[in-house]
């Protein structure tokens, strides 16, 4: 239990930190303009670094998991998204990835029953789970542009009102908070519920889910129950996006909370599995044509492999060779 | 029974009685606490001095798995890290893998190991952790400082024998990879760890040995020239007894059009020779201008299994000898990973094969375009091309005492996503064919068990348990649909399901597909034909005096 146990008391300390700093000894400046600039730059800096780093790494094999039927006879049909040969249907592929977790959809569950039976059932509850979570995110941090621009944007607008569709709570609930913190639940639920799950899930696993919950815990606070005044906030950020370091205004400490922890993700981010945002572009499982036998790879540090050649092999066997009526090359 | 495989019974019981994960039951430990435990059946010999000296590897000497002291050499710790980094450096699938995953769990339960041992280092992602928990420790930055946050540890003896344990337990066969979100491909990470534990001298000597022979010989079994030639042409005289048409293969013949490679368990092994056979006659009914190679005589390539070094070294063979006969194109037997080097690293590691022609088939003229670099086709596609043209003469009748199923080889659906072609032979040159469950077949098809040389007799209760859930897919097409007959385009395959049908399925044998082709083919001045290639008396031929065997 230590290692579900750990994340959350390091969320809980992280989230009390900044309430302390900022409530009983006035680091509105720290919290507010320092810190977030700095965990921006190394989310951007760290993040780019990253990806630049697997990017100059060589890519030696053309390596595809083939999922469906290769291109081969021009009458066998080609199931072209699950093995593309030619680019465009790689980024079909790989659109169907990133977008709607394809990989994930095939998710099986395998059960042993008595008498070595095995069962597989169709198991999709990841592949939703993970689908709700992550383009709940995208929506939650899309409609937050709304206090980084001067004029709201019209996407962003136009997505604050989608997601606003069910106006049971005044100010209008968001449909997004309740689905993100609900495929979070799932998500580290079945961490502590499968036993697989639970062996394989390290403090690292839990960590990030513990600290986007705080985040969006936090929030919900902010807009449902202590109904912050959002001026302020606006203008702050407005600051911050100007590149400004000016003072924050008068902010409540809860705020603090919310954006130290967003803050922390970013620092977080680019040094840990949270990676895996970049690392789906680049798999080169994924991200190449199956099509090594039309059209030559070129692996750049080729090795210089010396091999054992046709007339090494000949003069050991030679006559041997010539007995059985094989027809050599030196008599 | 051997002493290396438990009772089938024994074995049911301990798969209802020991807790596992697979079924639910939490673990009491972590991973990284449960012991690494040697025993009968669950190791394979270690690579023998003289075959180490023959390939320079490191480190010869004899030794077990289970002795105590494995006897690395001084500073392994270092060699292994130095070699750790330098394959960072050159592989950007090794990095990723290590770096991008998330632990979300989709792969844990789709490995056969996993499924057959219960044993929680056979899910793929620990599989993988065990590499990335001591790359954790020694590379990166903020981790380190939260140590025991991130599950890294320290790289030990106790972790080199782990690596070898489950590093052998994998058969890199990409099922696991199929279902990451990411991608992530174990069978590189094993690729990966296997190179580095040949650094250190631990190693396998079910695959040191064939890739020592393969090297020297030309083929994995050490069959030297004039043996080779021996055996075909026994084949060519049991083709000549069993259906009175005189094949005539040729050998090393310069200025053949095609050259024909294939593993040379088709040439020696039962039931492989039958495979063989139904080569000969299909070459032979359509008159094809090739030769068989004594120098390149295996299509397989155990350096695959060994690092990647060796198996540029084993394949660079195939065009060398092409080249030197100034044949046209290469045509490639029924194998699966021979088929995961030539698609998708041949081309790369030893081409471009600029001497040879764009493949055409010389009885339809189909281009295979598929193949315009590598200049080899699969003869799947081969043959299914000439059924489609109308250029065989079938009598799929002559397989009605075979009710099949067909097995997709990893190597050929995931690392090439070969799956309509040899359906469509099947199809017609055999009347019955039941598929096994959606779940076990094509991208997602289960290994034999044995894939990735691990086919070793030592080996065989790892075997028997890697190979249960392909074994139950095949027993639920024999309960359903009464099949007794296995096909595959796979040596390893041919090899190893047989012990592992007589295991969990007696009663169902394994097929070559194209001695199901020498089956059905109706051959030019044949005799009467009673009985198969293997001489079992065929359903509706029977001879009026003949008695069943």
């Amino acid at each position: 239990m230590k290692k579900v146990l750990m994340p959350l008391l390091i969320v809980l300390l992280l989230a009390l930190l900044p309430y302390i700093g900022v409530q009983y000894a006035g680091l509105s400046y720290l919290f507010g303009v320092i810190i977030p600039y700095t965990a921006f730059a190394v989310l951007t800096f760290g993040f780019l670094l990253r990806l630049v780093d697997w990017i100059r790494r060589p890519v030696p094999f053309r390596i595809p998991t083939t999922c469906g039927q290769e291109k081969s006879l021009d009458w066998i049909k080609h199931n072209r998204f699950e093995n593309p040969s030619h680019s465009w249907e790689v980024v079909v592929r790989m659109l169907l990835e990133v977008l709607f977790f394809r990989s994930l959809f095939r998710n099986t569950k395998a059960e042993l029953h008595k008498d070595a039976n095995l069962a597989y059932g169709s198991h999709k509850w990841l592949w939703l789970g993970g689908l709700v979570f992550h383009w709940s995110f995208l929506v939650i941090v899309l409609r937050h542009s709304r206090f980084f621009f001067v004029m709201i944007p019209g996407f962003a607008e136009f997505i604050t009102h989608v997601d606003s569709f069910f106006e049971i709570t005044l100010p209008a609930f968001y449909t997004t908070d309740a689905l993100i913190l609900a495929a979070i639940t799932f998500l580290v639920v079945r961490r502590l519920t499968d036993a697989k799950m639970r062996l394989i899930s390290l403090q690292t696993d839990y960590f990030p889910l513990f600290l986007i919950a705080a985040i969006v815990v936090v929030g919900v606070l902010l807009r449902y129950v202590v109904r912050l005044n959002i001026m302020p906030v606006k203008d702050q950020m407005l600051r911050l996006v100007n590149f400004s370091f000016d003072a924050p205004g008068e902010i409540g400490a809860l705020f603090y909370v919310h954006l130290f922890l967003v803050s922390v993700l970013a620092l977080y981010f680019p040094f840990s599995k949270l990676m895996h945002a970049g690392a789906i572009f680049l798999s080169p499982t994924r991200n190449l044509c199956n099509n090594s036998r039309q059209k030559r790879h070129v692996n750049p540090w080729n090795a210089d492999i010396k091999f054992r050649t046709y007339s090494e092999y000949e003069d050991d066997y030679r006559e041997k060779m010539k007995k059985a009526n094989l027809p050599v090359e030196k008599e | 029974m051997s002493k290396y495989l438990p009772d089938l019974s024994e074995l049911k019981k301990e798969f209802d009685e020991k807790p596992s994960v697979l079924k639910g039951d939490y673990s009491p430990r972590e991973w990284w606490d449960l012991p690494v435990e040697y025993r009968d059946g669950n190791w394979c010999f270690s690579g023998k001095p003289e075959v180490l000296d023959d390939l320079g590897f490191a480190n010869p000497r004899k030794w077990a798995a289970t002795d105590q002291d494995w006897q690395l050499p001084a500073g392994w710790q270092k060699i292994i890290s130095d070699g750790l980094q330098s394959r960072l450096k050159k592989y950007r699938s090794l990095k990723l893998f290590l770096d991008a995953c998330v632990r979300c769990g989709a792969c844990a339960d789709k490995c056969h190991f996993f499924l057959g041992t219960g044993d929680p280092k056979n899910m793929p992602v620990v599989r993988a952790e065990l590499l990335r928990s001591v790359y954790r420790n020694d590379f990166p930055l903020v981790e380190k400082i939260l140590k025991g946050f991130s599950g890294s540890r320290k790289l030990t003896e106790e972790v080199i024998k782990e690596w070898h344990m489950y590093f052998h337990q994998c058969t890199e066969c990409r099922r696991c990879s199929v279902f990451c979100p990411f991608g992530i491909d174990t069978a590189e990470i094993t690729i990966m760890v296997r190179e580095l534990l040949h650094l250190i001298g631990v190693n396998n000597n079910w695959i040191l040995g064939p890739v020592s022979n393969c090297n020297r010989t030309g083929n994995h079994l050490g069959i030297e020239p004039h043996t080779l030639v021996q055996n075909i042409n026994s084949l060519v005289e049991d083709i000549e007894d069993l259906t009175g048409v005189a094949v005539e293969p040729t050998f090393n013949r310069k200025g053949a059009e095609v050259l024909f490679i294939t593993p040379s368990g088709d040439v020696f092994g039962d039931p492989g020779v039958y495979t063989m056979m139904g080569y000969l006659l299909l070459f032979h009914h359509i008159g094809l201008d090739y030769t068989i190679s004594t120098y390149a005589s295996e299509g397989g390539n155990f350096g695959l299994f060994t690092s990647n070094d060796m198996m540029k070294k084993l394949n660079a063979k195939m065009y060398h000898e092409a080249k030197r006969l100034g044949v046209k194109w290469i045509l490639g037997g029924e194998c699966g990973h021979m088929w995961r080097v030539v698609h998708q690293y041949m081309s790369t590691m030893n081409g471009p094969a600029d001497f040879l022609e764009q493949p055409v088939s010389p009885i339809t003229g189909t281009r295979f375009s598929n193949a315009a670099a590598t200049k080899m086709v699969h003869i799947a596609e081969f043959t299914a091309d000439l059924i489609h043209h109308k250029k065989l003469k079938l009598d799929p009748k002559r397989n009605d005492h075979l009710r099949t199923t067909f097995h997709d080889s990893c190597n050929v659906a995931r690392g090439m996503g070969m799956f309509e072609e040899p359906r469509y032979v099947l199809r017609n040159v055999c009347n019955s064919f039941h598929e096994m469950p959606e779940n076990t077949i094509r991208e997602k098809t289960f290994c034999c068990g044995s894939g990735s040389g691990l086919n070793a007799e030592e080996y065989m209760d790892i075997r028997m348990r890697g190979g249960f859930p392909r074994a139950h897919a095949v027993r639920y097409v024999k309960e359903r649909h009464k099949v007794d007959s296995l096909v595959t385009i796979c040596a390893i395959d041919r090899a190893s399901l047989p012990p592992l049908m007589k295991y969990w399925n007696p009663g169902v044998s394994v097929y070559g597909l194209h001695e199901l082709v020498g089956n059905a083919l109706v051959m030019q001045g044949e005799k009467k034909r009673t009985t198969d290639l293997r001489e079992n008396t065929m359903a509706g031929f029977e001879d009026g005096g003949d008695d069943e065997e």
